[in-house]
């Protein structure tokens, strides 16, 4: 009887994390504030980067400000491949990025072992 | 708590799992230690807030946002077994604290060494950064006084001392000096400046005192630029890494279905107990962490990059890095790519007032073969003779009146009806078989001499092009010269194939009809050849070229020597190659280590424990980041 219910425990289980995982689900995309002159957007890291679009008005000096509250390496570095940029987070408690914002675009960003991405969107 | 890092958080659980490894060896005697489940239970609870709590943490949010990752692989492995030991021992069964303490502490040792190594791949770039001066000897109103590096403007008066490092790049003014510039050029021998030559900022200066005005300085310096350049390739992706982007997504939600079935099928079918099943499924948990997949490729672009920067090949990309591997072609541009790109004498026949004569009368002239003639004039210390009546004939040369005396330097047309020895005729013939352009010199009435004139191929050109051969390259060369000199030229170093007689735009177009044949790389330096440069496959710039050819170039050589493009290949080639290692020795490792972590091989007596499997793990993503900092030490062809 146990080995039974636990089969379909399984079963279950295993159905859960596919539609957890696997099916599509609504990421939230953040938006940038206005300090001065100057627009920042802020990206939370914990377990992953909230919210992992953030979108920068075009024109505008802007910056992705990085807050870090995960303590494990798989976050401790953003590196935006077009940018050039490997920042180690851990030194600081927040980490900002300059965008450039001259002309529309995708920007985009990952853990330094590329798991985690995310995208800075200029228009 | 926060601000601790993983080697710490490691040293504090080592230190916490020291009573039960005790426990561990003794049992081997039969030595149970007194109330060992309490001690057990503090120690793991501590290791559990000190070590386990940050991936616990991490793990939840990602879960939150629809991720798993390494770290809820972590998380639900330790969670499962210290949770398990809690309500084992409150029913007084047997407790598995060990596991998840030990889980903890391996994973810390893999992440704590995995930073260092990190850093150390890393450093190429620190220490190209660090090779810049703080300070600089300026010349503000009529005296040398010490500034901030960051204060020095373009236009800049600067005055450097023998064993001082040049603090921007410029162009020396007054002063001579020999200067080292191994750290930008990789160029060991020491060169020779002297008025007029440009310096590079970072560069030692040897010698003499000399000053220079600046003309690049900040993020304009050639050094900048390479260090912007290096960083970007080391954060770049090669298209090789798509494949572990796929996989990272569905690799830890695959885990842990596959850590289900484990469970049920040993449970269920198997009719094994609840805890051996348990360990099963953790141990599968712990040791598929696709740590080493994630590393396997960034870490050796990192490495291989920064050590090729250090050679003066600088890679662009790892796009480039790819592309290169494929490379079957090499073609040259020739002119200042094979060659030096300066027409020089080779051989003056005849009368010893020959060279004298000539340069008399071309001294005046701004034809590239007239140039040649007057700098050997100059070198030779031959002294220039007052002449008269100059006047030039179109394509053919200049006559003139030396002391009342007729005298021409030109072609054989020139000397039509003038007495022509016959050793001296003999000699043209031979030089011009050598594919040298053979200047006459007559005096009277009669041809005194000769002055064979040529653009001479690099030293080292032909070892280089030896090289590339030897590993199965086809080499080509593209020129607008004549034929036969071009053959000539080819000969010496010995290139494959000439392409002779181009017109500078139809380069891109044979280099684009080459490409049929495979990938192919094209080396040059000039303005004219950018688009071939974008049409290759992959652009290699000589670093004496101009700035249109680097920008274009996907390699950018900082010496002007060909054994950087050796070097370029040999370098790619390796780091490339250590990519597959590195993907290839991550991907076995998952897939032997999950079916015998499952239990799969029991029956043969395998099967390994969720600590040993801890182990494993992080061992795995230190041999990939070893085997890539190993790049370092590789041998290199050309360097």
């Amino acid at each position: 009887m146990a080995q039974v219910l636990v089969a379909i425990g399984g079963l279950i289980l295993i159905g859960a994390i596919c539609w957890w995982f696997f099916a599509k689900h609504e990421a939230k995309v953040g938006r940038a504030t206005m300090e001065g002159d100057h627009q920042v957007a802020t990206v939370v890291v914990n377990g992953g980067y909230t919210p992992s679009t953030v979108v920068l008005k075009k024109g505008v000096a802007g910056s992705v400000k990085f807050e870090m509250n995960d303590s494990t390496a798989c976050l401790s570095h953003v590196v935006f491949e077009q940018l050039g940029q490997n920042l180690d987070l851990t030194k600081q408690k927040t980490t900002t990025v300059t965008i450039p914002t001259d002309q529309a675009g995708e920007f985009n960003y990952a853990c330094g072992m590329d798991m985690f991405h995310g995208k800075v969107i200029v228009k | 708590m926060r601000h601790l890092t993983s080697l710490k958080r490691f040293w504090l659980c080592l230190v916490l799992t020291i009573p039960m490894l005790v426990q561990m060896v003794a049992m081997l005697w039969g030595w149970m230690m007194p109330a060992y489940n309490w001690v057990a239970l503090i120690t793991t609870t501590l290791i559990i807030i000190i070590g386990a709590w940050p991936y616990w943490k991490s793990a939840w949010a990602a879960f939150l946002q629809h991720n798993a990752n390494m770290n809820t692989l972590v998380a639900i492995g330790t969670a499962v077994a210290y949770l398990y030991s809690l309500f084992a021992m409150l029913t007084g069964r047997a407790v598995y604290f060990e596991s998840a303490a030990f889980i903890t502490t391996f994973v810390l040792l893999g992440d704590a060494m995995e930073e260092r190594m990190h850093q150390n791949a890393s450093g190429a770039l620190k220490k190209l950064l660090d090779l810049q001066v703080k300070e600089a000897e300026v010349l503000r109103d009529g005296q040398y006084v010490k500034v901030p590096l960051d204060q020095v403007v373009k236009g800049d008066l600067l005055r450097v001392r023998p064993g001082e490092k040049v603090p921007v790049d410029g162009q020396i003014t007054s002063g001579t000096t020999t200067i080292d510039e191994a750290m930008v050029t990789g160029e060991s021998m020491p060169v020779q400046k002297e008025v007029g030559d440009l310096v590079i900022g970072a560069t030692i200066n040897r010698a003499g005192t000399f000053q220079f005005r600046a003309q690049k300085v900040g993020a304009d310096t050639m050094l900048a630029q390479i260090v912007e350049m290096v960083k970007k390739a080391q954060s770049s992706h090669a298209p090789i890494q798509r494949l572990t982007d796929r996989i990272a997504r569905l690799f830890v939600p695959t885990v842990l279905i596959i850590a289900i079935l484990t469970f049920v099928i040993w449970f269920s079918f198997l009719h094994a107990s609840a805890v051996s099943a348990m360990l099963y499924a953790v141990a599968v948990i712990v040791i598929a962490c696709p740590c080493a997949l994630g590393l396997a490729t960034p870490t050796a672009l990192m490495v291989g990059v920064g050590r090729a920067a250090k050679l003066g090949v600088l890679i662009k990309d790892g796009e480039a890095l790819e592309a290169v591997n494929k490379v079957k072609t090499v073609v040259f541009d020739k002119t200042g790519t094979i060659t030096v790109g300066k027409p020089q004498v080779t051989d003056v026949v005849g009368d010893p007032k020959t060279l004298a004569l000539a340069a008399s009368l071309e001294d005046a002239s701004e034809h590239p073969l007239a140039l040649a003639v007057v700098k050997k004039a100059q070198e030779d210390g031959a002294a220039l003779l007052t002449i008269s009546d100059f006047k030039n004939v179109a394509g053919q040369g200049v006559i003139a009146k030396l002391a009342g005396q007729e005298v021409r330097v030109g072609s054989a047309r020139l000397m039509e009806g003038l007495d022509w020895p016959a050793a001296l005729k003999n000699q043209a013939g031979v030089l011009q078989d050598q594919a040298k352009t053979v200047v006459l010199v007559a005096k009277g009435t009669a041809v005194i001499g000769l002055i064979a004139i040529q653009d001479v191929a690099k030293p080292g050109a032909k070892q280089a092009i030896g090289a590339l051969k030897a590993r199965g390259l086809k080499t080509v060369m593209l020129t607008g010269d004549n034929a036969q000199v071009a053959q000539a030229i080819a000969d010496q170093v010995g290139i494959d194939q000439v392409i002779a007689g181009v017109l500078p735009n139809e380069k891109a177009d044979h280099v684009k009809a080459l490409e049929e044949g495979g990938p192919v790389a094209f080396v040059g330096d000039g303005v004219n050849d950018a688009p071939a440069l974008t049409s290759a496959t992959v652009g290699i710039a000589m670093g004496s070229g101009t700035d249109v050819a680097i920008e274009s170039g996907s390699i950018v050589l900082v010496q002007n020597d060909l054994n950087g493009v050796v070097r370029a290949l040999d370098l790619s080639q390796k780091t490339f190659n250590r990519i597959k290692l590195n993907l290839f020795w991550a991907l076995i490792y998952n897939l032997i280590g999950i079916p015998i972590a499952a239990g799969c091989f029991v029956l043969w007596g395998l099967h390994l424990s969720p600590e040993v499997a801890a182990l494993a793990m992080a061992f795995s993503s230190v041999s990939v980041v070893s085997s890539s900092l190993l790049l370092n030490r590789t041998k290199i062809q050309g360097d």
